[in-house]
């Protein structure tokens, strides 16, 4: 064939190519619009309206009066002393936030010590049964949020179950203290976000293709290794996902850290509740929400893209 | 096959869920928003009945709550049961009808003490639901001293440390410890609110937690003391029998529940009507008799249950009367130092 | 193939017996189904003293007085308990079916396509309910609602039922992307060379594949649904209590026995389910 003529066929493909590309963005936009709606309306949207509201000044009973005011933004970051009237950082927002990080986080590790093993477990049963195993699982959180946590309380109070009977057994002599510590709180919010974490987990294992393990295994390699190196790269999403899904709201947590770890430190949540309720200072409530997504989200994007960077790199 | 037997199914459970909504039946309605547990369902019934009225009631757990919700508009509401300390918002919020409970048939049950409070003078707006006191909860097998002081929960005795319960109630808290420090709530005097800060402070670590839930621990001898409401006061010495009640001499709070009508109710005249039907003496003692509180009516101690009356939670022993007052409105400069007073105690 | 690629126990590879002296089954790792076995009796064991002291016959959660169906009594008589209980129910149903819906379609936008603009915007919106607390959501969406609610004077239960869609989408979004990013674009190429239609590919082969994550996604979000309290709190209108918003305000008071026997038979119903469900199956075969 003549060269123009190839040219031509060439630059016609890729016209083609790039149409379809169009059409597939367009179709994929079309299909996310419906949840960008929903969300637009009852979440994202609102959301602006806090922003909106991080710049106005308290009412003086709750509220908000339209006057701009960036107060609040200064009160995120710095605190005046009551009494001294010195500038300071605001180290109690800071150490509230730390506390918060750190529980959530290690929430976040056991409930993936707890979490694999059980998705692994119900991606490995026969097929009919997985769906049946799944339900299993999360039948105890149809029970409410608070009923569960109150049981958890009943579990390691000094004179709740595990105490009497480890007495009872003649292992101990006191009870434990478990009650009113940051390990009862992690507990109890492991207890409660174990189910975010196990089911995006079985549904990336459940897709695994086990004759890549035993293949790894003729190999000789260890079984740590097949873990390390084939099945988490390969469940990744999964991970990705559950991790998300229990570090992330676990921030915002109150109602667990306040009653099993005693109420008498602050968490993040509460903090921010307390500014819309007995703080009577709304947009100090919306400032530090917004200051808290921006670190999360940036945070998310941080991690995805370094998660995604290294599977390109894999590739 | 499976997806049609789902969407065959979940079309069945979508119009059985529209179609069995309640309609109301009654010739009219009333909206009740009250605090969680405290609307005793007899006197519900007993007022639908009278009245030939569709009762709904919501529940909240803050007077904060409340406010917002109200303030915001449609909510729907046409009666809410604010705390004495704060019905003087909602009335300078312009967001209550003046429905002159004062002027209505039943005012005249009730009692003196009652029928015209610095909250609501004349009583244009609120009548009065229950009222009670905080004060200490004490295990007394655990100890056996003087329980009439705030020293039970600021400088604990050693059988106490790390056996006390502090509600998470910012004004009731650092009120009492402004009273401790010999100095009154709502006080802009900064340095009076420093000692009550340096009290708490120093008290905080001897404390074992901050929440409610207290009768229970009570009953399983978890806890030694509280600082808490008078009626759970009660509740938890029905269970433990070693429970006393203790009202500190330094200054302890009064508190009272009022029933006000709302400004956007759309059942008014159903709201006035409740008002009128709560001062009645029976009415009265069946509000007092399921929320375990006294009541402001006179003549409803014949309708109450013998433990409401007998009791020295609810009868306040006359020699701790003096000491008792109703928490005021803190102005908002102050509640802000409250604010910074609470963060800097439980970060 | 394709079939015994996707399902089931791999049995050992009789070859392969004198490379390794030890069989290696992937589907039976005992340290992994030890503690998936024990995380399972974890999950259940503080329900049991919820099941055993709801039959108290004292009002206490931790003395037990005697056997008595005082409390299911009680319940069975409370109509208010049951209406909020069945409001709960329906809202989460409700919440769940839609929000799946509106995730699957999100995740198949958002999956397994080449970098578009807007894509990590569209994928962050998702996941933002996630990131605020609920109370900031909560005072937002009570400021909005209010004031439609007092132009429009309707004021059902739409509010409610949005707003629990709005924050479970991406409690079903992220199983459901989990499941869609370890799936092989290959099988849907295949059928589409086969003259299948876009629809017909979605219909008999992404949907099936995709099948788990999306009822793990259903699941996670009714069960998200059922439990949420902050926001039902502030979006609520006269009369719209649900099971979560009722136990709050006991919170402050007495929880009574009364919620323990609620629960017990919500636990009842659904391990009933359950069984059923296995009975099906097991009819099936």
């Amino acid at each position: 064939m003549n060269k123009p003529e190839v040219n031509t066929m060439l630059v016609h493909e890729s016209a083609l190519e790039a149409s379809i590309e169009k059409a597939k963005t367009r179709r994929n936009i079309f299909l996310s619009t419906p949840a960008l709606i929903v969300l637009v309306l009852a979440a994202s949207g609102p959301l602006l309206i806090m922003l909106f509201y991080s710049f106005l000044t308290p009412g003086d009973y709750g509220g908000v009066v339209w006057k701009g005011s960036i107060e609040a933004w200064f009160k995120v970051f710095m605190r005046r002393d009551i009494f001294e009237g010195t500038l300071l950082p605001a180290d109690a927002h800071l150490s509230i936030f730390w506390r918060s990080v750190k529980l959530s986080g290690l929430t976040t590790i056991l409930c993936l010590i707890f979490g694999f093993p059980t998705a692994y477990f119900i991606a490995t049963r026969p097929k009919r049964q997985r769906n049946i195993w799944l339900f299993i699982v999360t039948v105890p959180f149809w029970t409410n949020l608070l009923i569960r946590t109150f049981a958890i309380m009943e579990l390691i109070r000094n004179n709740g179950t595990i105490n009497k009977s480890l007495q009872a057994l003649g292992i101990i002599d006191e009870p434990i203290q478990m009650m009113y510590t940051d390990m009862a709180i992690a507990i109890g919010m492991t207890y409660v976000y174990l189910p975010l974490m196990i089911l995006p987990l079985y549904a990336s294992i459940e897709r695994l293709d086990f004759n890549l393990l035993e293949a790894a295994y003729d190999l000789y390699a260890t079984r740590m290794r097949v873990l390390r190196k084939v099945i988490i790269p390969l469940v990744k999403p999964g991970l990705v996902a559950g991790s998300i899904l229990v570090f992330v709201p676990s921030l915002g947590a109150y109602v667990t850290p306040r009653v099993l770890g005693g109420g008498m430190h602050l968490m993040l949540g509460n903090l921010i509740e307390l500014q819309f309720g007995q703080g009577k200072n709304w947009p100090l409530g919306a400032a530090l929400s917004i200051t808290l997504l921006a670190i999360v989200m940036g945070s998310m994007m941080l991690y995805v893209r370094s998660v995604n960077q290294r599977a390109n790199n894999d590739e | 096959m499976k997806k049609i037997k789902l969407t065959s199914l979940y079309s069945s459970i979508l119009t059985v869920g529209i179609l069995a909504s309640p309609g109301a039946f009654a010739a009219g309605e009333l909206n009740i928003f009250n605090w969680g547990n405290y609307t005793n369902p007899e006197l519900v019934v007993k007022f639908e009945k009278t009245y030939d009225v569709k009762v709904t009631v919501t529940d909240y757990d803050s007077n904060d709550a409340a406010l917002a919700k109200v303030k915001a508009g449609g909510h729907g509401f046409d009666i809410v049961v604010p705390s004495s300390n704060y019905i003087p918002i909602w009335i300078s919020e312009g967001l209550l009808i003046k429905t002159r409970p004062d002027q209505m048939e039943n005012f005249g049950n009730v009692s003196s003490d009652w029928n015209n409070p610095d909250w609501d003078v004349g009583r244009h707006y609120s009548v009065p639901w229950v009222w009670g006191s905080v004060g200490n909860v004490v295990d007394t097998s655990m100890y056996k001293g003087d329980i009439n002081t705030s020293a039970i929960f600021l400088d604990p005795p050693d059988e106490l440390v790390g056996k006390i319960n502090v509600p998470p109630e910012m004004s009731d808290v650092i009120g009492m410890a402004l009273y401790y420090v010999g100095s009154e709530p709502c006080t802009s005097d900064k340095a009076a609110l420093k000692r009550a800060s340096e009290v708490l402070t120093l008290a905080k670590p001897k404390w074992l937690s901050q929440g409610y839930g207290i009768i229970e621990k009570f009953a399983g001898r978890d806890l030694g003391a509280s600082l808490y409401w008078n009626g759970a006061g009660l509740r938890a010495r029905q269970k433990n029998s070693d429970v006393r009640f203790g009202y500190p001499r330094e200054g302890y709070i009064l508190w009272m529940d009022n029933v006000v009508v709302l400004k956007d109710a759309n059942n008014v005249e159903n709201a006035k009507l409740f008002q009128n039907f709560i001062m009645a003496p029976e009415n009265a003692a069946m509000v007092s008799n399921f929320a375990k509180y006294a009541n402001g009516i006179d003549g409803s101690s014949a309708f109450m249950s013998s433990d409401l009356t007998e009791a020295p939670e609810v009868q306040i022993p006359a020699e701790h009367l003096a000491n008792g007052h109703f928490l005021d409105t803190c102005s908002p400069a102050v509640n802000t130092m409250y604010t910074a007073i609470w963060t800097e105690l439980l970060k | 193939m394709f079939v015994a690629l996707i399902s089931g126990p791999i049995t050992m590879n009789s070859k392969l017996n004198k490379v390794r002296s030890k069989p290696f089954n992937a589907t039976r790792v005992p340290t992994f189904f030890t503690f998936a076995l024990v995380c399972i009796f974890i999950l259940y064991a503080p329900m049991l003293p919820l099941v055993f002291y709801s039959f108290n016959s004292g009002s206490s959660l931790s003395l037990w007085e005697g056997f008595s169906w005082r409390w299911y009594q009680a319940a069975w008589q409370n109509s208010h308990v049951q209406e909020v209980t069945w409001r709960s129910l329906y809202l989460a149903f409700q919440a769940s079916l839609y929000s799946t819906i509106l995730a699957t379609m999100a995740a198949l936008g958002t999956t397994r396509t080449k970098k578009y603009k807007g894509q990590n915007l569209i994928y962050a919106l998702i996941n933002q309910p996630l990131m605020v607390p609920e109370v900031v959501t909560a005072v937002a969406l009570l400021i909005c609602f209010a004031s439609i609610k007092v132009a429009t004077g309707y004021t059902g239960m739409a509010y409610l039922v949005l707003a629990h869609t709005a924050f479970c989408i991406p409690f079903a979004y992220l199983p459901i992307r989990a499941r869609l990013e370890n799936m092989d674009l290959n099988l849907e190429h295949a059928a589409a060379d086969l003259y299948a239609s876009p629809w017909r590919v979605f219909r008999r082969v992404t949907l099936p594949l995709l099948f788990p994550g999306i009822l793990a996604g259903a699941m996670l979000a009714f069960v998200i649904s059922l439990d949420d309290v902050v926001i039902t709190e502030f979006v609520k209108t006269a009369g719209q209590d649900t099971l979560p918003t009722y136990m709050l305000g006991q919170l402050r008071r007495v929880l009574t026995p009364e919620i323990h026997a609620i629960s017990s038979v919500l636990l009842a119903i659904s391990v009933t389910l359950v069984g059923l469900l296995f009975l099906m199956s097991k009819k099936e075969s």
